[in-house]
């Protein structure tokens, strides 16, 4: 009954792409709905060709590990792919020839790979190593099978259809302009149905668990969950202009959109890449060390400090704008109070590694989770320190701003998940052993030197530019013309493009050994682990 | 009074006590007596179940 149910919908969804992609009114949407209508239409066969074979039964004794080999597959692969775009960017920006702007007529230039770049890495990358790893730490930890059968598999494509229709759409210029929220109404509307189904797993998961306690990491998991609901609805508020085209209008308008997209902005920050990314680490960093979390009550505290303090720290985006003087003021201090969980949580961190300190000679995965730790820290000192408005005055538009995301993202997001990539894929894939743990060190040093070179050319191109946009002659103008100070970055930007090549080749090199791990060695014979024929 | 400046008044004060108060009071609980043991099961948990769900049958064995 069900299947049948399926084809309508299928072949429904499908006939209205089809439409869709005839009355379209911009290529952006044309190409979306054919996209759809593959997909749509590819699933209504594929459905039709199963629709009378027998249903083998789920063994509910097992976990449900296939989602989640899917998505460290796509994670790496989207990984290598985001990185690979940033490091094309960051060598347009320091030489503009690469735009090719007349042989690709504009669609390649550096502001339509920008946000396909950021998309790729903290969408792409980040959330579906937090699908992924969040399915895994939520079965072990309630040790119940995931809830809902085929629907985390749903949330998988469903997830990645998602990134498609909005990387394909930005390149057509289908963009709302939204800084880490570009796509389009429909996309977005998309992906809330995908995250709805994804919230809804996880918690059922939860709420059929069989142990007493929601361990901490889930609590994270599930804040990270909640509010990116929250946000992605609350800053997507907008009126389609036409169901044929991908154009929309914002609700809200002048200094409320901007207030509501760094509401939004800083809580993707806070919730996706650091509490989603919190709940890798007090399950991962345990886990590989083979202790428990060194305070319990801390991570508790952690949490609450976290959720309490992040949602309010936005404005700190908008110092000296539109944006009324109190909220300012409430963005700043509520992020320098920040500083505090955010350093409770990388103490609890690295102190789980207390007795057993010498793990981090011998075990580069170790090493790899510690530094991401080490880069957590320092990334919410700088934070706070750049949300001072006096500070903010000098390095806000710099790109100070963008060293100091990167260090955030490439050295806490980028290596927690490679240390949690490590700790999986030997286990998802009964294998006894990672192929190779030289090549994780090479790709330990690499990643590292490539982020020191990355934040260090960002600091002094960002301070250097923040001072001359300020400088001023005797009698008050300006000194600097805007081109004077590209033309100042340009070693800088050379010194960040060279530190993108290493951090890609450390990508490159841990594809490789994940790969050959499942490929190229017998499965460990002894294995408890049972691999399903999912 | 107009709703931005009641919402204003309003956030910067009651909330703002609640909210504090709701703060100090997970903590509290964090801290309360016999907590340790209840903490050290969670802490612990992850150690467990590994490979496969728990029992139907031995779920209050542990």
């Amino acid at each position: 009954m069900w299947n049948y149910v399926k084809l309508i919908l299928l072949g429904g969804i499908a006939l209205f792409a089809a439409i869709g992609a005839n009355l379209a009114r911009d290529p952006a949407y044309m190409v979306n709905a054919l996209t759809v209508m593959l997909v749509a239409g590819g699933m209504f066969l594929w459905t039709l060709r199963r629709i009378d074979e027998p249903v083998l039964p789920v063994n509910g004794n097992e976990y449900m590990d296939g989602v989640i080999r899917a998505g460290v597959v796509a994670t790496v692969i989207w990984g290598v792919v985001g990185f690979l775009v940033g490091v094309i960017i960051a060598f347009q920006l320091a030489f503009p020839a690469l735009n090719f702007s007349d042989l690709a007529r504009g669609y390649l230039n550096f502001g339509k790979l920008r946000p396909l770049h950021t998309s790729a890495v903290i969408f792409a990358f980040g959330g579906n190593a937090l699908i992924a790893t969040s399915f895994y730490v939520v079965q072990r930890t309630s040790a119940a099978r995931l809830w809902g059968g085929n629907a985390a598999w749903f949330v998988f494509w469903g997830y990645n259809l998602f990134i498609v229709l909005a990387a394909t759409g930005y390149i057509l210029g289908a963009t709302q302009s939204k800084e880490y929220a570009e796509p389009e109404w429909y996309v977005d509307w998309w992906l809330t149905v995908v995250w709805l189904t994804y919230l809804a797993v996880f918690l059922g998961t939860i709420i059929k668990r069989r142990e007493p306690h929601i361990y901490v990491a889930n609590w994270f998991y599930l804040a990270f969950i909640v509010t990116i609901a929250m946000l992605h609805v609350v800053n997507n508020l907008s009126v389609p202009v036409s169901i044929w085209g991908s154009k929309s209008v914002q609700v809200f308008s002048g200094v409320q959109d901007a207030m509501v997209q760094w509401w939004y902005g800083h809580n993707a920050v806070g919730f996706f890449l650091t509490a989603g990314f919190l709940g890798m680490m007090y399950y991962f960093i345990p886990k590989q060390a083979e202790r428990p979390v060194y305070s319990y009550k801390l991570s508790i505290i952690h949490f609450w400090a976290l959720i309490f303090l992040y949602i309010w720290a936005g404005p700190h985006h908008l110092h000296y704008t539109a944006l009324p003087e109190w909220a300012a003021t409430l963005g700043m201090v509520f992020s320098i109070m920040l500083w505090m969980p955010s350093w409770g949580g990388m103490i609890n961190g690295l102190m789980t590694l207390s007795g057993a300190w010498d793990k981090l000679r011998t075990d580069p995965i170790i090493r790899m989770m510690v530094v991401a730790v080490g880069f957590y820290g320092m990334a919410t000192f700088e934070g706070p320190m750049m949300s001072i408005k006096s500070v903010n005055s000098l390095s806000h538009y710099t790109d100070w701003t963008i060293g100091h995301v990167h260090s955030g993202a490439l050295g806490w997001n980028g290596m927690i998940t490679f240390g949690a990539l490590y700790y999986l894929t030997p286990r998802l894939w009964g294998r006894e052993r990672l192929y190779s743990l030289s090549l994780v060190s090479w790709h330990f040093w690499l990643a590292t030197i490539g982020i020191v070179l990355y934040a260090s050319s960002m600091w002094v191109s960002g301070i250097m530019e923040g001072l001359m946009w300020r400088e001023v002659d005797q009698n008050g103008y300006l000194v600097n013309a805007f081109a004077d100070t590209v033309a100042a970055k340009f070693a800088m930007n050379v010194v960040r493009g060279l530190g993108g090549v290493l951090f890609l080749a450390g990508g490159v090199i841990m594809a490789f050994n994940l790969w050959a791990t499942v490929a190229r060695q017998p499965r460990a014979v002894s294995t408890s682990i049972a691999v399903p024929a999912e | 009074m107009e709703t931005y400046s009641f919402l204003r008044t309003l956030a910067d004060s009651w909330v703002l006590l609640v909210l504090t108060l709701v703060f100090v009071g997970v903590v509290i609980f964090a801290f309360r007596p016999g907590s340790r043991s209840v903490q050290k099961d969670a802490a612990e948990s992850i150690f467990r179940n590994e490979t496969r769900p728990a029992e139907d049958d031995n779920k209050d064995d542990r």
